[in-house]
């Protein structure tokens, strides 16, 4: 558990301002307090949550609300799929409460530590320790900012903590020439459809055009002798 | 209900069932075929960039190559590939970006 919490302590440098937002942000657009701690407790997805309350603040419907929360968070179903098989012989309640707890910056660091690793150690254990961390931030930081409003200084620009994280973490996930096209490919595919208006699902759109490049250029590089 | 809880609950139990989805089924997939495999090991390069060069190429909405960010980035990067340190980044790139915008 401490390993986990961590490997993911410094990122708290970006996970803090953002959930102050967070807390401050369905506050700001009419909702109330305790629906920003509803949405910290029970989505517990950061950019996801703004998208409610930017939708909610703005008259729309609660089923349009979930839908731009869900095209969010339609990455997770990757992250999901990449960490099972690394989990497959743990008990069926804890992975759920990992499923809980499972966010952008745990997976990053859990698949990171898990990719060669013996499987000795539990890595589980790693994972919980990073995510409770990060879910302690994120409540504490939602009750302080719905009850402050965001209070973070306009000069910091801590909002780029976030995208520094994954790029550290992006380094030792390119290993060989398939990932580094899967990553120019998903990058590339990431700012093409944010451009043509693709919004929050450019993420998506990014992972799933580079994870195609990706296994072309693994297949083509191995049928060339 | 009211429609904000609404809104909340449809939202946890369509990303919780994301998440759990592969968790779910991970006892059935401990042998993963060679060609999951292949999927599987694209992910965190392609989804880690596709969080990554948004950020640094288009902050503002717009595709801005001329802007502190990208610099910053850059900076940082050459920091993360030479010591994966999550804090000497941080600290690299946050500095450069506000040294940077000040100039």
């Amino acid at each position: 558990m401490r390993a986990g919490a961590t490997a993911v302590a410094p990122m708290l440098i970006g996970v803090v301002p953002f959930g102050l937002v967070a807390g401050a942000t369905p506050v700001a657009n009419g909702l109330g307090p305790e629906a920003a701690v509803g949405l910290s407790t029970l989505v517990f997805a950061g950019a996801s949550q703004l998208a409610v309350a930017d939708v909610l603040g703005g008259g729309g419907s609660a089923v349009v609300a979930a839908a731009a929360a869900c095209t969010i968070n339609l990455r997770m179903l990757l992250y999901s799929a990449s960490l099972a098989p690394y989990v497959a012989d743990t008990r069926l309640s804890h992975r759920m409460a990992a499923a809980y707890l499972l966010v952008d910056q745990n997976y990053a660091a859990s698949i990171t530590r898990w990719v060669g690793d013996d499987g000795r150690r539990s890595r589980l254990s790693f994972f919980f320790g990073a995510g409770l961390l990060l879910w302690l931030a994120w409540q504490l930081c939602t009750i302080v900012g719905a009850l402050l409003g965001s209070a973070v200084p306009e000069e910091l620009p801590l909002d780029f903590a976030v995208p520094l994280v994954f790029l550290v973490l992006l380094v030792p996930a390119v290993t060989d020439r398939p990932a580094l096209v899967a990553a120019v490919a998903g990058g590339g595919a990431a700012v093409l459809g944010a451009e043509a208006g693709a919004g929050p699902l450019a993420v998506m759109i990014g992972a799933v055009v580079g994870i195609t490049a990706g296994v072309v250029a693994e297949v083509i590089g191995e049928r060339r002798p | 209900m009211s429609t904000t809880w609404t809104a909340i609950g449809l939202a946890a139990v369509g990303t919780f069932a994301m998440r759990a989805s592969f968790l779910a089924a991970a006892h059935r997939l401990a042998t993963v075929p060679e060609w999951a495999h292949r999927i599987l090991r694209q992910i965190p390069p392609a989804a880690l960039a596709a969080l990554v060069l948004p950020a640094l190429v288009r902050p503002e909405g717009t595709i801005d190559l001329l802007q502190p960010r990208l610099a910053a980035g850059i900076l940082a990067g050459v920091v993360a590939w030479r010591y994966r340190n999550i804090a000497a980044t941080l600290v690299v790139g946050l500095g450069a970006l506000m040294v940077l915008e000040a100039l």
